[in-house]
């Protein structure tokens, strides 16, 4: 297991090694001259020349990248071109909300999912059964985007119960702490701000996981049947054990392990989904902060977001295949031989 | 006596029409897929989505009002007899532009999954087929690309292609190749160790011929199938650069686009958010039942979940 796990790790490296060259050529290679967008049509030449020339843009391709990989180990992703401070720290500022976003999101749609996969399998073909797969199909068919509009004007614009844009209230904002505003208020005992954070969260979340909701469903009620047609189930239920243990203990624990898989995908795939959610909501994430960036030309911050979240993506991934492996004994001992 | 001879004419018919007719499974994959209500009701809607898209390009007069014209006396109608969905912030009919955008839709779909199909078929083939060191060279490229979200790895595209409905295009096409690669390489590799295969080997067939003649035509089917839900997926990317101001340019009509930039009026007038929304939504929904119905007629097994 250790030695599958190191493995993993350094196969890792020439993935990352490739992500920063895939986005350093789009955004350095193939991306027009950022200069006339940054300092306006209207600059001179020569304004443009020394802006380039201080932000390295004139040296040689293959030195630019070899600098941005050497910077990029230390954590050193160079100075944003609009506020010259180090993007490191404009990232840090907004990574919080998008995690906070994230997780809920994620915890939504896993509690969820699971649950009414479990539901739909075990009285499959009734009327439950039906509704989570309408409400599936909606779920893959709908564009997050238009989910959240439509939130925002059913609880915002008729309803007026939730706040349409940010994470909290200006003056109830906690200072310092992890950034995670839920933990924050909740840790700081300050109940007011608490409610509040969790009130701006309620959209956003639910426009972030209904996507992975819908995934995670199907996908629990096909692994749970599959399951549940097995001999072994047959078994537990000749044996007299009540049907509610034999759903919980020797089904569903079964069930899971093609359902982790999903689950740690679609975590994945949220970090995408942030960026329209976030831009939907006026969530100050890296989502949107991104689309400003890309918009505006600014390559380092670009640079820097995407390779962080893929190394975020990767890892996630990785650290599913691990557990994966740690559920079912026979994927480990097979993939340590090979 | 009889029934052991009906019997017998049975199956002698049906081995000559297995014979006769080698395509007969396009034929049992129509007539499972005919029992698919749902299927079938979608695959009806996207005839129309057609039909729409080509009728409102040729004859633009049928559409109830000019989907251009701007009229600021007229801005944010509420929909009524003669604006059936209202009209937008500058006044435009925004049932007409709903029409006229269906072709844009449907076209980013339908060229966005030709491209990537088409190049993930040959990355994949040639990653499966051949092997070694130009299958992991290839798979790695593909992880690679599948380690960065494809709505992020497409924004970013765009940045350097420049906006544009056509360059949205390219960049959703380029961001799906992978999918497809990955797929068509799967299925190569099991479909290579077949017994009709190693023959063709034998016999002295070329790669090229092998490949076309004898690996492409069994995984067409699953090929199918994925294309029909990728077109979905593409006018979902579609909408979302679209919804970001990376789609078309104005005074153009694109459903995401549309939603877009009547955000900022969300509270003035909902209506002008309800109409594209459900649009892509009911288009994307109908690609997405009918790429379900073709996999299950193509697979009995899957049917059962």
């Amino acid at each position: 297991m250790i030695k599958y796990t190191i493995k993993r790790i350094l196969l890792l490296i020439p993935v990352l090694f490739g992500v920063s060259l895939v986005v350093f050529l789009i955004m350095r290679v193939f991306s027009p001259d950022p200069a006339p967008v940054v300092l306006g049509e209207h600059a001179s030449r020569e304004a443009m020349q020394a802006w380039r020339n201080a932000h390295g843009l004139n040296d040689p391709i293959v030195w630019q990248f070899i600098d941005f990989l050497k910077n990029a180990l230390t954590g050193n992703f160079g100075t944003s071109y609009y506020t010259n401070q180090p993007v490191m720290k404009e990232i840090m500022a907004r990574f919080p909300a998008t995690v906070e976003l994230a997780i809920c999101a994620i915890l939504f749609a896993s509690v969820f999912g699971v649950l009414l996969g479990v539901v739909s399998a075990v009285r499959k073909n009734t009327a439950v059964d039906y509704a989570s797969t309408i409400l599936a199909l909606i779920g893959v068919s709908m564009p997050i985007f238009w989910l959240g509009i439509l939130l925002i004007i059913l609880f915002s614009g008729t309803l007026h119960i939730l706040p349409s844009t940010g994470r909290i209230q200006p003056m109830l904002q906690p200072v310092g702490g992890t950034g995670l505003y839920l933990w924050d208020t909740l840790t700081s005992g300050d109940f007011e701000a608490f409610g509040d954070a969790a009130r701006h969260l309620i959209m956003p979340t639910l426009a972030l996981a209904m996507y992975s909701l819908a995934i995670i469903t199907r996908m629990t009620r096909s692994s749970m049947l599959d399951t549940l047609n097995q001999d072994y189930i047959r078994t537990a239920r000749s044996k007299g054990i009540s049907s509610h243990r034999v759903v919980k203990h020797h089904a569903l624990r079964n069930a899971m392990i093609p359902i982790t898989t999903v689950i740690g995908l679609q975590f994945g795939s949220l970090l995408g989904g942030a960026v329209l959610t976030e831009t939907v909501f006026a969530w100050p994430g890296i989502g949107s902060y991104t689309v400003q960036c890309i918009q505006k030309s600014d390559f380092p911050v670009v640079q820097a977001v995407v390779l962080i979240i893929a190394t975020v993506y990767v890892l996630i991934n990785l650290i599913v295949d691990l557990i994966y492996a740690f559920l079912d004994p026979r994927i480990k001992y097979s993939k340590e031989e090979g | 006596m009889d029934k052991t001879q009906d019997t017998a004419a049975e199956i002698s018919l049906s081995t000559q029409e297995f014979l006769e007719k080698p395509e007969s499974q396009w034929k049992s994959m129509w007539d499972s897929l005919k029992k698919n209500k749902a299927a079938m009701v979608s695959l009806a809607f996207i005839i129309i989505l057609v039909l729409i898209a080509v009728i409102t390009a040729i004859f633009p007069q049928v559409l109830p009002h000019d989907p251009y014209e701007q009229n600021m006396t007229k801005t944010f109608l509420f929909p009524d007899g003669r604006y059936w969905f209202g009209t937008d912030q500058l006044g435009r009919d925004i049932f007409s532009r709903i029409m006229v955008g269906t072709r844009v839709s449907l076209s980013v779909g339908v060229i966005a999954v030709a491209v990537s199909m088409t190049l993930g078929v040959v990355f994949g083939s040639l990653a499966g087929y051949l092997g070694g060191k130009v299958d992991s060279f290839i798979m790695r490229i593909m992880d690679i690309m599948l380690s960065i979200p494809s709505i992020l790895l497409a924004i970013a595209f765009m940045a350097a292609l420049g906006q544009g409905i056509d360059k949205a295009v390219i960049a959703i096409s380029l961001v799906s190749i992978p999918e497809y690669a990955r797929i068509v390489r799967g299925e190569i590799l099991s479909v290579k160790e077949n017994d009709y295969v190693q023959a063709a080997k034998v016999i002295g067939d070329k790669d090229g011929r092998i490949i076309f003649r004898h690996i492409l035509p069994n995984v067409l089917s699953s090929i199918i199938v994925r294309a029909t839900l990728g077109i979905s997926s593409a006018i979902l990317d579609a909408s979302a650069l679209g919804f970001l101001g990376l789609g078309v340019q104005p005074p153009a009509a694109e459903w995401g686009d549309m939603l877009g930039r009547a955000r900022n009026y969300i509270f003035q007038a909902p209506y002008t958010l309800i109409f594209p929304g459900l649009a892509i939504s009911l288009t994307v929904l109908a690609f997405n039942l009918l790429g379900d119905g073709l996999r299950d007629a193509l697979d009995p097994k899957s049917r059962q979940n």
